[in-house]
């Protein structure tokens, strides 16, 4: 069983600060959804608005929509993982799994055999007898959702589970996250400033930014057609090209900068004008340093400055004429042996596969 | 020999000079202030009670006199037991329990309202208005409750001169002044280490367990008390020691009827100048306090190194 989860005009304040402003959102039942974004942009607020742990100032939480104004944590029919897991240290796995059933006053035997159930779901079959602090940390992991799924809700909301993890294992929690959400089926709702989890786990995020939702949408939709500057830059890198629109073709606007003209595509809902500041985007993946027979509608040239190499990626790092920085990644399968330090080069990239949207303030990494 | 111990880990560790200070107090308070006279009154209780000129001379000699009379009074009695001083130290025991546990009962809502509910300015201002009254001495405080509780005292006065009641109630004599006055002596030394052991609680395994469903009772019983328990071992043993050895508190408020063990005690070195009887009546509360904490914390299933985690 799922539910769909709705927050209508929600906010939230403590004293004059809002931690969460007019937030309407709608998570379908059965869905994997993200709330995406940097460290006190309040998703961990609505993440208790939807738990129960903090009342809306104003508006309202729905879950099957029922509204859930004065009902407690303990009533809604919502689990919760905590960030650092919250596992009961003087219980045993099985009494931390079973914990939901014993306060509802399930028989011993009935508790045995639903924890038994649900170890097997984690795969840690016969370790129900250890305490907490002998598993490890995916373990424990798997324990607090095992524990969370144990009341079976209709709900199960996440609070950044896995930032504790080392990388390999945060890259495996992620698919085995996934494919319980598929097994349980039910909504889960995940917070995290991490957007290469969002991105691989979600069917949808919701980008948020001071309390506000900056974008909703599919994962590949946000990625590509980011509706704000700050969306553009906190989803992945974007090199951002500041300057005027001179000339509007069809859904593309040209934009004059310091460094000379480019194309770029507008977004339907951010219709631009001759005249308005903005700022074009251009991935460093869509960067190519032009091959012979390849024909760029932009053209940029570059000074390289410094390299990096990450592994799959080189990353180069260059200047512009007028000193503005930007970066661009070559798969590491291309030789790029003549490209060195000083070097002048140019750079090609397609107008489809940049964003041009009106200016506004940037994520700051 | 000298390089020897200069050469060990403590000594390297810490310094020369803070190693010697460290050793130097230790060794004077442990053999000085504990083993000393410990011992020394272990050795009085065992001798029989004679002028200091006497002692060493054919009467000063080793007896279980004071013990035994603990247990079967005088050699004179016709009673087959001590039922006074029996009944006194039965007493003493059983009410520093109920004590102990009061203090528990009152202790614990209000720590963890300190500990978990109140904004950080407001729990400030709840410790600080708890330690202030301490302040003040412990006889003084007794007294100030005596004031209150007297027959002609403050609340007697009051019931009667708004009329709620014709005659005062007995506090004094139903030794109500003195249970009061037990509990709030060292009421302190029970919230303190409640407050720490629930404060280290992570507020999110409270909120978990509300999550999963569980009542605040259940929290209580499931997450909250266990993990306090190192804290409520500590303060409940704290809090009994020092009642079960109250005598400034008894001496002001206990009805004039009833004697506290340590009272019984104060007598024999103080007003019957027999100190080695007194010294077994010591020896035998220290003993028995102590066998009862032990059992209680076997009970209670708690090892004594969780006490001062």
């Amino acid at each position: 069983m799922s539910a769909d989860v709705e927050l209508s005009e929600v906010s939230v304040t403590f004293g004059s600060f809002y931690a969460a402003k007019n937030v309407n959102v709608k998570v379908n039942g059965g869905e994997f959804f993200s709330f995406l974004g940097p460290s006190g942009c309040g998703k961990t607020t609505l993440l208790r608005a939807i738990s129960g742990f903090q009342e809306p100032s104003e508006g309202k939480v729905l879950i099957d929509n029922k509204d859930m104004s004065g009902i407690g944590p303990n009533k809604r029919p919502t689990a919760l993982i905590f960030q650092n897991l919250a596992l009961f240290p003087l219980m045993s796995v099985s009494e931390n799994i079973a914990f939901s059933l014993e306060v509802r006053g399930v028989s011993k035997e009935e508790r045995k055999k639903r924890a038994d159930e649900l170890l097997e779901l984690i795969a840690l079959e016969g370790q129900g007898d250890k305490k907490v602090h002998q598993l490890s940390g995916g373990q424990k992991q798997r324990v607090a959702i095992a524990r969370a799924l144990a009341v079976e809700p209709k709900v199960l909301l996440l609070d950044e589970p896995l930032s504790a993890l080392d990388l390999k294992l945060r890259q495996r929690m992620r698919t085995e996250l996934r494919e319980i959400q598929k097994r349980v089926n039910i909504t889960f709702i995940y917070i995290t400033h991490d957007q290469g989890e969002a991105l691989t786990m979600s069917d949808r995020i919701a980008v948020m930014n001071e309390g506000e939702l900056e974008q909703i949408g599919k994962c590949d939709e946000v990625y590509n057609n980011p509706l704000t500057p700050f969306v553009a830059t906190f989803v992945g890198e974007n090199n951002p090209l500041y300057g005027k629109v001179t000339g509007i073709e069809g859904d593309k606007a040209k934009i004059e900068t310091a460094d000379g003209q480019y194309l770029a595509t507008m977004n339907e809902s951010k219709k631009l004008n001759i005249g308005d500041e903005s700022i074009a985007f251009v991935r460093p993946e869509t960067l190519f340093i032009p091959r012979d027979g390849d024909n760029f509608d932009n053209k940029i040239d570059v000074n390289i400055e410094s390299f990096e190499f990450e592994g799959n990626l080189k990353n180069f790092y260059a200047s512009l004429k007028s000193g503005a920085k930007i970066k661009f990644s070559v798969p590491n399968a291309i030789d790029t042996s003549s490209i060195t330090s000083g070097s002048s080069i140019v750079l090609g990239f397609e107008s489809s596969k940049s964003v041009i949207l009106p200016k506004a303030s940037l994520a700051i990494d | 020999m000298n390089n020897f111990l200069f050469t060990q880990p403590f000594f390297k560790k810490n310094g020369k000079a803070v190693a010697i200070y460290f050793l130097v107090a230790i060794i004077f308070w442990f053999v000085f202030l504990v083993i000393i006279p410990q011992f020394y009154m272990l050795d009085l209780s065992f001798r029989t009670n004679v002028p200091p000129l006497a002692r060493g001379g054919p009467e000063d000699y080793y007896t279980f006199e004071h013990y035994s009379h603990f247990i079967f009074g005088s050699k004179t009695a016709t009673d087959a037991f001590n039922f006074v001083d029996l009944g006194v130290f039965g007493r003493t025991i059983f009410v520093s329990m109920l004590v102990t546990i009061a203090n528990l009962l009152f202790c614990y809502p209000i720590a963890f309202y300190i500990a978990k509910i109140a904004n950080p300015s407001t729990a400030r201002l709840l410790i600080v208005s708890l330690i202030i009254p301490f302040w003040i001495n412990e006889l003084l405080r007794s007294f100030a409750l005596r004031i209150l509780f007297a027959n002609e005292g403050v609340i007697n006065n009051f019931l009667t001169g708004v009329g709620i009641l014709d005659q005062g109630i007995l506090f004094i004599t139903y030794d109500i002044g003195l249970y009061t006055g037990l509990i709030y002596a060292y009421i302190l030394l029970m919230m303190f280490p409640l407050y720490n052991a629930i404060e280290s609680l992570d507020i999110n395994q409270i909120e978990a367990a509300k999550d999963l469903g569980s009542s605040s009772f259940r929290t209580h019983w499931r997450i909250v008390i266990p993990h306090a328990k190192p804290g409520i071992v500590s303060g409940c043993t704290m809090v009994f020691m020092l009642t079960v050895g109250a005598l400034a508190t008894p001496v002001v408020l206990s009805s004039p009827n009833t004697l506290w063990f340590p009272q019984l005690i104060y007598q024999w070195f103080n007003m019957n100048d027999n100190w080695s009887r007194g010294s077994a009546y010591s020896i035998i509360l220290l003993i028995v306090s102590v066998i009862f904490v032990l059992t209680m914390m076997r009970i209670f299933k708690v090892r004594i190194g969780e006490i001062i985690k």
